[in-house]
This record gives structure tokens, sequence and C-alpha cells, in this order.
């Protein structure tokens, strides 16, 4: 992400001179948008439909029934356990794609030209603020979590049969995709409001 | 040691264990399925329950455990109204009771151990991992599959299944045990197999259970008692001999 997004703002930011930023510009448009955005569609695509198909598969098969039967709460052992795993895990994923985002980002820029990565990550510490990181990583708590809430919800109202198996994870990677671009929307918004500059 | 921690009152020797009244089902506005089931069950009684495909015998079952919600009626289990049981106080009865699932339903991402282990661990937790792993093999052993103990449920045929899920059942010593077509799928020798399992596990545990079945082998070894269910009700029920020269066409079906 970090070493394509270079590699095409680069000849524009050439042109009007202003190349030195761009190192601060590729950091702040991976860390506030590409890469939280990009992860969670990842996210979506993988967990999400995994977690939908594979409760949707134990309600078909009446082990959601044995489980309630033999008077093991399965809310609380298949639904919490990986709302948590997703909520906790996702932000992490999106500091480790910031991370390599970054890194891509000055491979990139030492394609046309020769930068030290020390001065690389200076000039991309300068250009950043506290508030461009924190509500960037904060969103991506509720990705996280709608994605886990969204794939349990989909596996646990799957309906009797295998076809609604694949059912229950294709619509958990639509639903969970359209909710990462809402919840995105609501914390821009949001994020305007609470830290006008 | 499970039932030891249950406040649920014992039931009195002159109660039936199980006083199903008026059940009534439906799903939708027009699909009745159960339209007033009364069904009573004495402590240690076999009973089996027969019905055409959709009469609703699963159905009832699952009403009794909580699976399902009774649209009207009311369902005593060892005395208590479990319509009116809260989600906690509800588990205390699940708890003594055992629900074999027709396919079984085990959990495929888990061994047979930890299928086994899985219900035990939740319920009593202050058992030692010594003392789990001598009720895994007690219950295997009951069942006959000790040696597929490290097996994944793919890898066992229909009857293993089974029987692992009868040994999951056996786990938690329930007083009650459902049926739901136990035998259904299973060549005839393996029926018969299963037919004896549940008719010692009776014997040696004194359970009452429940039969859902379609396989009159199965009715006529296990069954103390048999009752049909028609079009919503409980529409006959007595002994198989009784059953079997009923003069009533349709109640000859099932025996022919």
């Amino acid at each position: 992400m970090g070493l394509v997004l270079t590699l095409q703002s680069r000849p524009t930011m050439v042109k009007f001179g202003a190349e030195a930023w761009l190192p601060g510009m590729v950091a702040l448009s991976l860390i506030k948008e590409v890469a939280p955005i990009i992860t969670a569609l990842i996210c979506a695509g993988k967990i999400s439909s995994g977690i939908g198909a594979e409760l949707g598969s134990m309600k078909v098969t009446e082990q959601i029934d044995a489980m309630e039967v033999s008077a093991i709460n399965p809310f609380k052992y298949l639904v919490v356990t990986r709302i948590l795993a997703t909520t906790l895990m996702v932000p992490l994923l999106v500091v480790f794609a910031d991370c390599i985002g970054v890194f891509g980002g000055y491979v990139g820029m030492n394609i046309h030209s020769d930068i030290n990565i020390f001065r690389y990550l200076n000039q991309i510490l300068e250009s950043l603020a506290f508030l461009d990181i924190m509500p960037a990583t904060i969103k991506t708590i509720f990705f996280g979590f709608f994605i886990g809430m969204i794939g349990c919800y989909k596996g646990f109202t799957a309906a009797n049969g295998t076809e609604s198996v694949g059912k229950a994870a294709n619509s958990a990677v639509v639903a969970a995709s359209l909710t990462i671009f809402i919840i995105d929307m609501i914390a821009v918004q949001l994020t305007d409001i609470l830290f006008k500059p | 040691m499970i039932q030891q921690d249950l406040k649920i009152k014992d039931v009195p020797a002159n109660q039936f264990v199980i006083d199903i009244n008026g059940l009534w089902k439906s799903f939708g506005k027009e699909n009745n399925v159960l339209k007033g089931v009364t069904l009573q069950v004495k402590a240690g009684e076999n009973l089996v329950m027969l019905g055409k495909s959709g009469s609703g015998k699963s159905i009832t079952i699952k009403c009794l455990v909580g699976l399902l919600l009774a649209d009207k009626g009311s369902l005593k289990v060892f005395g208590t109204d479990i319509t009116k049981l809260d989600y906690t106080q509800l588990n205390k009865i699940r708890l003594r009771i055992g629900f074999l699932f027709q396919n079984a339903a085990l959990y495929d991402s888990m061994t047979v151990r930890q299928n086994l282990e899985f219900p035990l661990k939740r319920h009593s937790k202050e058992l030692s991992d010594a003392e789990v792993n001598s009720a895994v093999s007690e219950a295997l052993e009951s069942v006959g599959l000790l040696e597929a103990i490290d097996k994944m449920p793919s890898e066992l045929s229909g009857g293993m299944r089974k029987r692992v899920g009868l040994a999951r059942t056996l786990i938690l010593k329930p007083e009650i045990i459902l049926y739901d077509e136990p035998t259904t799928g299973l060549d005839p020798i393996t029926s018969r197999e299963i037919s004896e399992l549940i008719l010692s596990i009776q014997q040696k545990n004194k359970t009452t259970s429940i039969i859902i079945t379609h396989d009159m082998a199965c009715a006529k070894l296990t069954g103390d008692r048999i009752v049909i269910l028609r079009d919503g009700v409980i529409y006959l029920e007595g002994s198989y001999t009784e059953l079997e020269q009923s003069k009533d066409e349709w109640v000859r079906s099932f025996f022919e």
C-alpha cells in the first residue's frame, strides 16, 4: 500500500516541488485511512465470513443446540470469545499494516531517490500529530467489534440446510464491509467535530 | 457430583418425572404442529414416541428442554414447569436431562475426548484432570468405544457417532434421556446394537427415556409403552403388543 501510494503520488508532488512532503503525506494517508480500511475489509472477508460459516454450520448440524441442552451458554462460549478476539486483534493488525505500509513507502521513495531511513522516519514523525493516530486507531476497535458481531449474528441466524451456511458466510462479508464504510464515515465526522483544528 | 449443586426439588414418588399438559406449538399463523399434546412419563420408564415425519415428535422433546418455546400448555419436568423458569433455572433442569440428537451433533472441531470433556469441565470445575480422564474413559467404555478416544468425529461411522453422542450425554449422569431417532440411517445390526445399548443404559442407570423412532425393532426392544402422535395430538398409546393388534389400519401400518 505504502509503496504504491508513494509511486503514484510522487510525479504530482515533484511537479509542485513538494517531494519532501511525500513521506509525511503517504504516512498520513496510510495511518488515517488506507491501512485501517484495507485491513478491516480483508478481515471482513476472511474473519467475518469464517465466523459466519463456522457458526452457521454448527447451527445447521445442531451443535449449538447440543451446547444449549448441556446447559452451556453458546452465546458466551461462541459469540463473546469471537467478538472479543476480533475487537482486540483488528486494531493490532491495523498497527502492523501501518508499519508495513510506512516501510513500503520508504522502499518506494528509494526507487527514484536516495533517502536515509532515519530522515524518512523523521519527516513522517514531524508531519504526524497524536490526533492523527488516535481517532484512526480507535475506529479500528469498532471495525473489529462489528466484524465479529456480524459474523456471529449471521452464523447464529442461519436457517436449516447447508445452503444457508454459504448464505451466512456471504452475507456476513457484505454486511461487515458495508458497516466498515458506515463506521468510517461516522468516525470522520466525529473526529472533525471533536478535534477541529 | 454435578447434581449435588442443584437446588431443584426432587420428584415425589407419586408424581410423573415428565408431565406435558396441553402443549401447543405453531410455526407461523397457519402451521400448528402440536395441538394440545398431553403426555406423562413415570420414573424409570422407556416411552417410545411414534408418528409420521413432521408430526411434531422432535418438537415435543425440543420443547421439553427449552430449545423451542411452547405457545401454550405446561411442561413439568421433575415437578417443575419449565415454561416458567428463567435461563439459569432452566439450565439446572437441563443438567439432569440428556439429549441424543438425530445426527449425534458432535462438535466437529474437537476430538472424541474433547467432546466428552467439554460439558464435564464446564460444569464440574473442581474435578482434577485425572478424574475427568477417568469419567471420559468410563463413559466411552459404557458405549464400547474406548479405542476411538483420540479420533475426530469425521473419522467415525454413523453408528460410532451415535455411540459417542450417547457417551457425551451419559457423562453428565442425566436422570432423563431424550433420544431423537437414535437408529435412523443405521444398518439393522448397528440399529440393534444401539437399541440394546439404550435398554442397558436404562437398566443400569435407572434413567427415564423418551425415544423417538421409526424403527419398529427399536420400539419393540426398548419401549415399555408406546405413544403415537397424529395431527398434533396423542392419537393412541399402549404396549407394543396392544398397538400391533390394533384394529385401526393406520396404527397397524406402522407395524407392517
